[in-house]
């Protein structure tokens, strides 16, 4: 099932990375930010919502690690950030989607602003379909429930596929063994 | 039909745009709707999105009144809204309550409907559209051409010209640089925006969840910046439980793009806080605007089972050569024609109906499982009703209606068209279904129609008989197809006789809306067979075959002869096709085709009638492959030829352009001959042929099975 979640990912373009442990994923993301050029320099930064992943590090180290990076997600931050990074609650495999419970502002704000989002997900949290997701998470247990299938995408001139219009132009997401999601 | 309507076509087909993107994807959007329902019993979920869209359509009021108390219950605002007028109020109220300013909007067909952008601004606001297509439609001062691609019709050009006038700065026509400027431009109109305005794919009763399903991602947008958002839904939105969310969400991106799923699908069952913790205000206008008129119509309640996926419009072969400005109004394509009946007015729908060739082509791919050929008939018929029928064609119909004169006229026509015929075809027929057709040759009026040619032919004597309903083509314009099917079913065994009373089936008629006069062929023809001691009745023709097993009852039930059902129903029983006939006296051993050696090359073409509403596109393959005649297939084999009875005269400029295509598709396989089941299908693309001046044979395949079965004797 989870070959045809990376597969179908894929597929619609999204980056797909597994690790066993939440060190590990912490590494390749703080990886990411800096070969992605994120510094302190307005308009480079990166913006880091609130969540189980979040939960376990040490904010202050990562700070330092990664100038310009903020954990405060607002309007104001959120759009002038480069790359946003969030959980996700669940993988739906049949259509490569990531499905989350988006109640909080800040989650949103970092997923749809910045032109590339970073959604970390728990590798247990895996279900066949949006009915399976539905047994587990739905509209009744959130009041913005939101599946993200690839990136941002257009085909509205001349049926030109064109990626990343108003939402980010990529979407890398980040599987780890080692966590525990939050619902 | 109207003269700015003829000018609307002429200016559409002139539009390269149209022939070009919209041409290509309608050729790629097969192969990509196929490709994604991989894996999917398609017809099981199919049935069960009309299921459940068909009881919500039954109980609109319940559910309004339920999803109003659980979106309440989450803190949403819920307005009840019967007209166009009421939802504009609303909103304009709304904003001045709440100093609104700026307006964003993600992409809504409801909206459109009621040309909300219009009165908001009028009000004195800043509206914005967010879907890239809809921006580029605002700018350029347009509506949609499409219900998906809203900007189909317009070239990267284009596009370009009028994002520079907007930019005030010159822009190259590069696709991915004009898509990154929509994005700078909206990014600021998002963040100032006081209030987002959506409409929902679907709203669920039990949870008071509005479903919004988009690619680009505006829609998250816009209900996450603005401090308010109000949603428009029409109540055919409304569903019942959550889980019907399911299959429609399924099948809505399979059938919209061919995408598995939507980049983005969203969930938003009551307000949520704003970006900077503040609390948002959501109120959701459930607007009715006829449709619970709609609903309580037992023709076009089904209607509401519309998922505005626009797959009817993607496999249109009309669509594809006019585009949506003028086939359709806010709303195109076949489903367009049906809307804008009840959302505009029944003569607005007019001219768009009148576009529908009746190819059934939307009916196969409607996840809602809508009978939209019917639904355009019954519009049809409605019309024909309340202005009545043109003098021309009520002058026609009288002739038909009457056998004997109809058939003299045929016979007089063939002595008179004498001097005029060339190899079988003359240019100007006069003959009632003709007219100047640019592209085609007609065909001559046979010197002696089938129904005295059969009484000539030798047949072996039989407890077991079939009756020929040869239908007007086959009897005066076309005798040897006839004479063939006698001889390959002579064959099997079989004595072929001729009902003298048949005479045309109606579907002329019926295809006008002039139901009345249909009711008339099919009593007389009902009349003619019903007494006849045979086992079946056989038809060349697939348009016949319809008639006879479908269309004489549905007519006759139409307006209001319930007396004649019986009889209809037992000649129902008893008609046949023809290729299905052979079939079944092959399989029953009663028919051998020997294996000829293939000197030939063949290809096929579908019937509409014969595939879609019959089944049959098997048994002439399999026939003609067993004849030592393996097809070779074209590209679209079941596209429409543009013939489409009396369509390719009425709208010469649409069909000559189907005709061109399907010529084309014919050739490129470089076959000998193509094959086809229908005479009209053959009256057009042996037309087109020879007046192109190709040597492709044209045959029907009982005449390349009677020769088969000829050489064998």
């Amino acid at each position: 099932m989870y070959e045809t979640f990376r597969s179908r990912a894929q597929a619609v373009g999204a980056e797909v990375h597994r690790f066993a442990e939440c060190s590990e994923a912490r590494r390749f993301v703080l990886d990411l930010l800096r070969s992605e050029g994120v510094s302190a320099t307005p308009g480079a930064g990166a913006v880091w919502a609130d969540g189980p992943f979040l939960a376990a590090a040490d904010r202050a180290a990562l700070a330092r690690e990664v100038p310009g990076l903020a954990f405060e997600v607002n309007r104001e931050s959120a759009a002038a950030a480069k790359v946003g990074i969030t959980d996700a609650d669940w993988m739906v495999a049949n259509t490569g989607t990531l499905a989350t419970a988006a109640d909080g502002a800040a989650g949103r704000l970092a997923a749809m602003l910045p032109a590339l989002h970073v959604a970390v997900v728990p590798a247990t949290r895996l279900v066949a379909d949006l009915g399976g997701l539905f047994q587990h998470l739905s509209p009744r247990d959130t009041r913005y429930l939101a599946l993200v299938t690839g990136p941002s995408r257009t085909a509205d001139i001349e049926r030109v596929l064109t990626i990343g219009v108003h939402g980010p132009a990529r979407l890398v997401v980040v599987v780890v063994d080692g966590l525990q999601g939050r619902c | 039909m109207d003269k700015d309507f003829r000018a609307a076509i002429a200016e559409a087909l002139e539009n390269p745009n149209l022939g070009g993107a919209l041409g290509r994807f309608s050729e790629a959007y097969r192969t990509s709707r196929a490709k994604a329902y991989e894996g999917y019993d398609f017809e099981a979920l199919r049935a069960q999105i009309a299921e459940r869209k068909g009881a919500a359509a039954g109980h609109l009021e319940e559910l309004a009144a339920a999803f109003t108390k659980s979106a309440q219950a989450r803190g949403a605002k819920v307005f009840r809204a019967s007209s166009p007028e009421a939802v504009k109020e609303y909103i304009l109220s709304l904003a001045r309550a709440k100093g609104v300013r700026g307006v964003v909007k993600s992409k809504s067909m409801a909206s459109e409907e009621i040309h909300l952008n219009r009165a908001l601004e009028e009000g004195g606001l800043r509206v914005k559209e967010t879907d890239l297509g809809e921006w580029i439609i605002q700018l350029a001062g347009q509506r949609p051409s499409h219900m998906v691609m809203p900007a189909i019709h317009l070239t990267k050009e284009q596009v370009a010209e009028l994002f520079s006038k907007e930019v005030e700065e010159r822009l190259a026509a590069d696709i991915p640089k004009l898509v990154k400027v929509a994005r700078e431009q909206l990014r600021g109109e998002f963040l100032a925006a006081d209030l987002g305005i959506t409409g929902a794919n679907i709203a669920v009763a039990e949870t008071g969840t509005l479903v919004l399903v988009t690619n680009e991602g505006n829609a998250r947008l816009t209900t996450t910046l603005p401090r308010v958002h109000v949603a428009i839904v029409g109540l055919e939105k409304l569903v019942e439980k959550l889980d019907d969310v399911v299959p429609i969400v399924t099948a809505l991106p399979k059938s919209a793009t061919g995408q598995l799923l939507t980049s983005y699908c969203t969930m938003i069952s009551g307000p949520t806080e704003g970006p900077d913790g503040e609390p948002r205000e959501l109120h959701v206008i459930l607007m009715d605007n006829r449709r619970t008129d709609m609903a309580a119509d037992p023709k076009f309640k089904q209607a509401l089972q519309c998922i505005r996926c626009a797959s009817c419009l993607n496999v249109c072969p009309v669509y594809r050569i006019v585009g949506g400005h003028v086939f359709g109004k806010t709303y195109t394509g076949g489903i367009g024609a049906i809307l804008t009946a009840w959302f505009d007015a029944l003569k607005d729908s007019d001219d768009l109906q009148s576009l529908c060739i009746q190819c059934g082509n939307c009916k196969e791919v409607c996840p809602g499982m809508i009978d939209l050929p019917e639904l355009i008939l019954e519009i049809r018929r409605r019309l024909a009703k309340e202005k009545g029928q043109p003098a021309l064609q009520k002058a026609i119909f009288s002739v038909v209606n009457n056998r004997r004169a109809f058939h003299a006229m045929l016979r007089a026509a063939s002595v008179a068209q004498a001097p005029f015929a060339k190899k079988g075809f003359i240019r100007h027929l006069p003959f009632f279904l003709s007219d100047l057709t640019e592209g085609r040759s007609l065909p001559a009026i046979a010197r002696e129609p089938l129904r005295d040619r059969i009484r000539e032919i030798k047949q072996p004597r039989s407890t077991e008989k079939a009756a020929l309903y040869a239908g007007c083509l086959i009897d005066f314009a076309y005798p040897e197809t006839g004479e063939a099917v006698v001889k390959v079913l002579n064959a099997a065994g079989v004595e072929v006789i001729f009902p003298e009373g048949q005479t045309c089936c109606g579907a002329p008629a019926r295809y006008s809306g002039a139901y009345e006069v249909a009711a008339r062929n099919a009593k007389d023809n009902l009349d003619a067979l019903v007494e006849e001691d045979v086992r079946w009745i056989v038809s060349a023709c697939p348009t016949c075959t319809v008639a006879l097993k479908h269309d004489f009852a549905a007519t006759l039930e139409s307006v209001g002869d319930a007396a004649w059902a019986e009889k209809a129903a037992k000649v129902a029983a008893k008609a046949i096709d023809f290729a299905t006939l052979v079939q079944q006296l092959v399989d029953e051993g009663r028919l051998t085709i020997d294996h000829q050696r293939a000197l030939t090359t063949v290809t096929y073409h579908d019937s509409c009638h014969l595939k879609r509403t019959l089944r049959a596109e098997q048994a002439p393959r399999a026939l003609l492959a067993k004849a030592g005649l393996p097809v070779t297939e074209m590209f679209e084999s079941d596209i429409c030829c543009g013939m489409g009875g009396s369509y390719s005269m009425k709208l010469p400029e649409i069909s000559a352009p189907m005709l061109r295509r399907k010529l084309d598709s014919i050739q490129k396989t470089g076959a000998q001959v193509v094959a086809m089941d229908c005479p009209g299908c053959m009256m057009q693309i042996r037309g087109g042929l020879h007046q192109a001046g190709a040597a492709t044979a044209v045959h029907h395949t009982a005449e390349l099975l009677a020769d088969v079965v000829e050489r064998k004797r």
